[in-house]
């Protein structure tokens, strides 16, 4: 018995042992998996993208329908989580251990894949295959070019950001729809007093309160003011057209605008959209995919009819275009400059026949409700049950003199941090508009 | 029991101190050694490195001496994550304590209704961070939660969306999470004390008062550093409750240091910054564990049941 101890002491320090020794291969055997299809064939390309219905389903569709078209160049896939991908990619891509087809965003983000020298240059290969260049929107080009070279092709769909407002709030309140931002500020006061919110906004979810910067800076100054931002050039931001933008959104907030506790309301619970659909709220500012899911969640809200819809009125005396627009151009798939020859094939041979064929375009409008970034798609729109939201967003995007990308996007993630910062302390008076332009003038081409 | 070494196999033990006894002892600290090694202090390490390079954690990792450090001592942010990292951790102490002492004294007592109220209150604990943050902000909301639902107006306040609120109510709910746990140190502490020093300052004639703070109190004074430790070490690595509670906001009036470092890191791409912050914290966080356990006087080997 006197030795019992000691033994049990060496069992247990052994099992501590082998423990450490799981844990630590599990550590390096986190790669993806699952959800794949395909061998291990050496032209065999990896592709991972969002999961989320309905795009995942449309997503994997046109991966299989390739697979099953190309026994000889597979697709393996592999889906993501929207907050895990976006880390995930990042660690992937800086390990050199990316997959071959990066799906993003475009942009600023794209830019520092381009700088990492992590992507592969397009340019060549759209001037050879100019074909499948010309089926897209040209507008969507715009996010997939660093340095005047294409290093992504765009796919899915165009979400420019709309302003929504509830008909049956207005009909009640005797209010028109507003044809400028005047109106838009007369009517403030008039849904305050029936101790409706006017406005709709998502406080806590930074990005949110962008939408309105974006907007009312391109009506007062003209779409050249951002471009300049986006171009680096020094003290951008300090243009006038910035001030008057930030003290209008400083008005804005201080006469309650956007409701009461506006900060604590969150976008990932879509609490911004049910105030707008149970009437708490008249109008809405939000990207174009809400249209969606308001139909789902809003019971006979959308189909009833009480949805309306419009681009941001005009601001009197501005320079912007009323025409412009801003949100997202698309989505982006580039190639891994890490990727074998075969492997960038499959890649390419994916981009000419299964991004955005027939059946994924179509499955977009009719599953998606969302416009594909592919030209000639009226006839399909217009059989449609949503058929006239998505002909306003056809319409819109086609029609755009200037269709920019959302500032956090378009931007460097180190530029889009600060911007995002200081955009939620301007809504919380935390700085003044002359500080703003000067901590953001700090940051650019940074 | 058997198993109690019996004295002659000691004796031999102990006449030879290099050998036997020893070497298992050694060998049995490197699983722990190793995997602190591999999990704490190369990354500690690895951390340290990157705070003197440029690396957005994508490219190149380019060597910038001392650049990160002077960006971060420059720039108002850490100051500002420092102080709110410091009012976090000074209202939770200040709120968590007193009431943890009391109901640790009132569960200490052999009742057996107090024992299911024991269970009772330990549930907060057996809760995730992120979901304790998810309930929270959804009974919370201005349009949707507790206030506006029953219709209470006190209640249906801009709680999440104005700074000093919004402190305040992360501090409230960092306190309905961890006082459960620390009641439960105190509970343990409690009865530690020998009933005889209670039975004394009741002959004495002691009131219920005179012995919590004559009796109870002075006895638990290493209760009360180990607790207070873990709550302010502990409240330096307050992440995801704040994170989706928050979000640091609004604005930045609740971005801790830690919150202040993710977002560095992983939201701006600067990693050299991000890992000049996470120093900051280590070391502030060694700082105060040194400091309290100063406070405390002697080492913790020391006998805690004084007079027993």
């Amino acid at each position: 018995m006197e030795r019992s101890p000691i033994s049990r002491r060496t069992f247990l320090s052994l099992t501590a042992a082998a423990g450490a020794g799981a844990a630590l291969t599990a550590c390096g055997s986190s790669g993806p998996g699952g959800g794949s299809s395909g061998g291990g064939a050496a032209s065999t390309a990896s592709y991972w993208f969002l999961t989320g219905q309905p795009g995942e389903g449309i997503r994997q569709s046109a991966a299989e329908r390739f697979n099953k078209a190309n026994p000889n160049n597979k697709l393996q896939f592999t889906a993501f989580e929207n907050d895990a991908y976006k880390q995930k990619i990042k660690t992937a891509i800086g390990a050199g251990q990316a997959p071959t087809l990066i799906w993003g965003w475009g942009g600023g983000g794209l830019k520092s894949y381009v700088d990492a020298g992590q992507v592969e240059d397009l340019t060549g290969w759209f001037g050879e295959n100019a074909a499948v260049k010309d089926k897209l929107f040209p507008s969507s080009f715009g996010p997939a070019t660093v340095g005047g070279k294409i290093y992504a092709m765009p796919c899915e769909t165009v979400q420019p950001i709309v302003l929504y407002y509830n008909k049956k709030v207005f009909e009640q309140a005797g209010a028109q729809p507003p044809q400028s931002f005047e109106d838009m500020m007369a009517l403030v006061p008039k849904f305050k007093g029936k101790g409706i919110a006017p406005f709709s906004l998502a406080g806590k979810a930074r990005w949110t309160n962008m939408m309105w910067l974006e907007f009312l800076l391109d009506r007062i100054g003209g779409a050249a003011v951002f471009q300049a931002v986006f171009d680096g050039q020094k003290d951008a931001w300090s243009d006038p057209a910035v001030l008057d933008m930030l003290t209008k959104i400083q008005t804005m907030v201080k006469d309650g605008a956007f409701g009461k506790g506006f900060s604590s309301v969150d976008a990932a619970d879509n609490a911004d959209q049910a105030l707008l659909y149970t009437g708490k709220a008249a109008m809405m500012l939000h990207g174009g995919w809400t249209y969606g899911s308001m139909k789902n969640d809003g019971g006979d809200f959308v189909s009833g009819g009480n949805l309306g819809w419009m681009n941001f009125p005009p601001v009197a005396g501005g320079k912007g275009d009323p025409t412009d627009t801003v949100g997202n151009p698309g989505q982006y798939l580039a190639i891994s400059a890490k990727a074998t020859a075969e492997q960038k094939e499959t890649a390419k041979k994916f981009f000419t026949s299964g991004v955005l064929d027939a059946d994924e375009t179509k499955a977009w409008i009719d599953q998606g409700g969302s416009v594909p970034v592919v030209k000639g798609t009226e006839s399909i729109l217009a059989a449609s049950p949503d058929a006239a939201f998505l002909k306003f967003v056809y319409d819109t995007s086609v029609n755009a003199k200037t269709f920019a990308q959302s500032w956090d996007q378009a931007l460097s993630p180190t530029a889009a941090e600060a911007l995002l910062d200081n955009i939620a302390k301007l809504f919380q008076n935390q700085v003044s508009p002359q500080q703003w332009v000067t901590n953001m003038n700090q940051v650019i081409g940074k | 029991m058997t198993v109690l070494a019996p004295p002659p196999d000691r004796v031999a033990r102990s006449s030879n101190p290099t050998g036997g006894r020893s070497k298992p002892v050694v060998w049995m600290v490197l699983p722990a050694l190793v995997m602190f090694t591999a999990f704490g202090v190369v990354p500690l390490l690895g951390v340290l490195g990157l705070s003197f390079t440029q690396w957005d954690g994508i490219g190149e990792i380019k060597p910038a001496g001392l650049d990160s450090w002077t960006a971060v001592f420059t720039e108002p942010g850490l100051l500002h994550s420092l102080w709110v990292t410091f009012l976090v951790m000074a209202l939770s102490w200040v709120f968590q304590t007193p009431m943890s002492l009391l109901i640790g004294v009132f569960l200490a007592a052999h009742k057996r209704y107090r024992g299911f109220l024991a269970v009772l209150y330990f549930i907060p604990l057996l809760l995730s961070s992120a979901a304790i943050a998810i309930t929270f902000s959804a009974l919370l909301n201005p349009n949707f939660g507790l206030g506006a639902g029953l219709g209470i107006e006190w209640l249906n306040q801009d709680w999440l969306g104005q700074g000093n609120l919004a402190l305040g109510v992360l501090v409230f709910v960092v306190s309905w999470q961890f006082i459960p746990f620390h009641s439960l140190i105190y509970q343990g502490g409690i009865r530690q004390i020998p009933t005889s020093m209670f039975e004394a300052a009741e002959i004495d004639g002691a009131g219920k008062v005179r012995t919590f703070f004559s009796i109870t109190l002075p006895q638990l004074k290493y209760t009360i550093i180990t607790s207070s430790t873990l709550m302010v070490v502990g409240s330096l690595t307050f992440f995801d409750l704040i994170f989706v509670l928050t979000g640091g906001g609004p604005g930045d009036s609740t971005r801790v240091l830690a919150l202040e470092m993710y977002q560095t890191g992983f939201k701006a791409n600067l990693m050299g910054p991000a890992s000049v912050i996470a120093v900051i914290l280590v070391l502030v966080g060694l700082g105060l564990a040194l400091l309290l356990r100063r406070l405390g006087g002697g080492s913790s080997t020391d006998s805690q049941l004084e007079g027993a």
